[in-house]
């Protein structure tokens, strides 16, 4: 019996293990942890005096032959105020290759406060041979900021992008005369 | 054990001889010496490698290792064999198995064939980590340089090798061997004590097996999850660690730490067991507190388990989180202190008796301490932020660990060594092996706080000239230790040779637990009529 009960325990423990994963991903994106950016589908109803300067960084990683780049360096936003900024994303081979995003900002503890109304990252990106494009991504620092006192000394959000080849990419597209999936523009 | 027989085994059937009595053993005592064999072999081993790395850095410059990474795969092999293959074996596999059904009444251990399987994954698991060193890691270096830690994504990209995949399957079996001698061990605690051998009259010894085997089962099965995320992510297109599939690296950390935290427990608190023996049977008194020492390890290892991020400070965490972090660490120094005070109060007024096993003990307390005082401070997150990463790391968990885990260890060894071997050993050498070895050993340590306050980093072949000076005293230190181990084992060989018969209880009217009922050595099966406990 103690046997069996120990066994089933490692058994869970196991299990919780790898229930750690999806659980930590839901609380990534719940409380904004490690600088994981919120989701927001509409804009916060009133705009703050204080100011914050956002950087634009952008990486693009091993294995895609791809240039990438935010149009500007950085802001100066308002808090509470809704931007849009845009990026740029060249292919640079000659073959089509599918990209995806990864994002976070930094400080970390600021993402529970940098929420995205709607952002390039949110689907892969599919650039034909030599294919340009202009991407936006529509953001606001929440207002809720001001309350939480771990914030009063921010000044700077560093806003990061690395894109990664898609997985789906590595099979071959024929079909290159299909209409390339619609940027969000 | 329904069998009622006066005689000890003389009417029992005969054990198999040869190598069949060690290969096929279901005898707890047999099993119980091979791991401790195969822990003086680990220890060997991993002792050879951590002299290497002296050996490098007692100058500036490379010496020996042409590039860094040959000397992180050193020290990576050094964590790994000391922690799996050296101090779990002698500690848990070794003392425990040999003691646990001696000191609670009980004819052998509950799954004597899941014993001999829990003994027999170890050297499998060992083939392969050694496989590891000698297979490619990085392109075109052989071995694994990521540390104990093995973080991704230096463990998944930064080695294309298969050297991580052998290191990965090494960890999985030295993990199943772990979790069955854990279960094992329970159930044999919970089922088999004596006829009055309540809980609160188990020996500490037992307590701290109890403790440290549960501590196993919660935090083992996590590190098999993690690890085999790790491998399914290098081999099988899984990201769990990466980024690019959505992926968080900083998981891996997460899950790393749920287990090593509890792991750190594992290693120190049988020795914690042995330690209240030791000083109770050479102080002559019972142990000062028994239950507050019992539930103290309990305390030990409970919050062990909610404390694993302070070994993350610098990944990004809130100011609340840190800080619940700083104070629930910090809270474990008050079970730990009442342990350490328990152990002086004990000594106190007691008839001590400075035979070499108290003298281990003593120097246990003593360097424990020292290393639990800098663990509180490198508890603050602030603190951490300027001494992660450096020597003075180094030297906190080698003071609680190396000096502490390994004292109890050798305090352990010369406490049963008459009772396991039947000989006695002798007291000059013991005294010799353990002066050579308190002194070396603090030698090695002692300057490395000062190098870790004064920035230099681990894990790096090479250094500014400006920690020369202290590097060249800790390697020094070093080599007085490798001879204090060599005199431990001509000791040990001095012992076997010279037969000078134990009596069976050597050390006179402290040593109150059962083990010294029995003769020395034991017989092959013991308590065939089961002690009665008042």
């Amino acid at each position: 019996m103690v046997a069996a009960a120990c066994g089933v325990f490692v058994a869970a423990m196991v299990g919780a293990a790898y229930a750690a994963v999806p659980l930590y991903n839901w609380f990534c994106r719940t409380t904004g942890f490690g600088g994981t950016t919120q989701v927001a589908t509409a804009a916060p109803s009133h705009v703050l005096d204080r100011k914050l300067k956002v950087r634009f960084d952008a990486n693009v990683a091993g294995g895609l032959p791809w240039r990438f780049e935010p149009e500007q360096n950085s802001i100066e936003v308002k808090v509470g105020e809704v931007v849009t900024v845009g990026y740029r994303v060249v292919n640079e081979s000659a073959r089509e290759t599918v990209g995806v995003a990864s994002y976070n900002v930094s400080p970390s503890t600021a993402g529970a406060y940098f929420s995205k109304i709607n952002c390039f990252c949110f689907t892969d990106q599919r650039l034909k041979a030599g294919e340009k494009r202009d991407m936006t991504v529509v953001f606001f620092v929440a207002p809720e900021l001001v309350k939480d006192s771990e914030q009063d000394g921010l000044d700077t959000i560093t806003l990061s992008y690395t894109m990664y080849p898609a997985r789906q990419a590595e099979t071959p597209q024929v079909d290159s005369g299909a209409a390339p999936a619609p940027g969000r523009s | 054990m329904a069998t009622v027989a006066k005689a000890h085994s003389e009417d029992l059937p005969d054990h198999p001889h040869g190598w069949r009595r060690y290969l096929y053993s279901t005898n707890h005592k047999d099993i119980g010496t091979m791991y401790l064999v195969f822990a003086l072999f680990g220890g060997l081993v991993g002792g050879v490698l951590s002299i290497g790395m002296r050996l490098e850095l007692m100058h500036p410059g490379l010496q020996f290792f042409h590039d860094s990474h040959m000397f992180n795969v050193f020290t990576t092999a050094h964590g790994l064999i000391m922690i799996f293959f050296m101090v779990m074996p002698a500690m848990i596999g070794g003392f425990g198995n040999w003691m646990i059904p001696l000191m609670i009444g009980a004819p052998d251990m509950a799954f004597p064939r899941m014993n001999n399987i829990s003994f027999w994954l170890l050297p499998a698991s060992f083939t392969l980590l050694v496989i590891s060193l000698f297979v490619e890691g990085e392109p075109g270096a052989p071995g694994v340089a990521a540390g104990w830690t093995i973080y991704a994504p230096l463990s998944t990209t930064g080695h294309p090798g298969p050297a991580v995949d052998f290191a990965i399957l090494s960890l999985h079996l030295a993990g199943a061997s772990s979790i069955l001698g854990a279960i094992n061990f329970i159930t044999t605690i919970f089922n088999m004590r004596a006829p009055g051998m309540t809980m609160h009259k188990m020996p500490l010894f037992v307590w701290s097996q109890l403790v440290t085997v549960f501590l196993i089962l919660l935090a083992m099965p996590v590190l098999a999850g993690a690890i085999t995320m790790l491998l399914t992510d290098r081999n099988f297109g899984t990201t769990f660690f990466t980024p690019g599939g959505g992926g968080d690296p900083l998981l891996f950390q997460h899950l790393f730490w749920f287990f090593g935290h509890p792991e750190v427990y594992i290693l120190i608190v049988p020795g914690f067991g042995m330690i209240s023996q030791i000083v109770a049977t050479f102080a002559k008194k019972p142990v000062f507190g028994y239950l507050g020492m019992a539930y103290a390890m309990v305390a030990i290892g409970g919050i062990g388990f909610v404390v694993w991020a302070h070994h993350m400070y610098t990944v990004g965490m809130s100011t609340a989180a840190q800080a619940y972090f700083v104070v629930a660490t910090m809270v474990i120094a008050v079970p730990t202190g009442v342990k350490i005070f328990s152990w002086i109060a004990t000594m106190w007024g007691g008839s001590l008796e400075f035979k070499t096993p108290l003298l281990w003990a003593i120097g246990f307390i003593f360097l424990f301490t020292v290393g639990g005082v800098t663990g509180v401070v490198l508890a603050n997150a602030g603190v951490d932020r300027s001494l992660q990463d450096t020597y003075y790391v180094v030297a906190h968990f080698h003071y609680v660990l190396s000096l502490g885990a390994v004292f109890t260890i050798f305090a352990g060894w010369y406490y049963w060594f008459p009772k396991m071997s039947g000989y006695m050993y002798s007291e000059t050498i013991g005294k010799l092996h353990f002066w050579l070895t308190f002194i070396g050993v603090n030698i090695v340590f002692f300057p490395q706080h000062f190098l870790g306050l004064a920035g230099m980093p681990r894990r790096v072949a090479d250094y500014p000239d400006a920690f020369a000076g202290w590097n060249l005293v800790s390697s020094l230190g070093s080599y007085l230790s490798g001879l204090g181990a060599l005199v431990f084992f001509f000791g040990v060989a001095q012992a076997f040779m010279r037969k000078e018969k134990a009596a069976d209880n050597p050390w006179g009217a402290g040593a109150t637990t059962l083990e010294w009922t029995l003769p020395s050595p034991p017989p092959f099966h013991q308590y065939n009529e089961l002690p009665l406990i008042k």
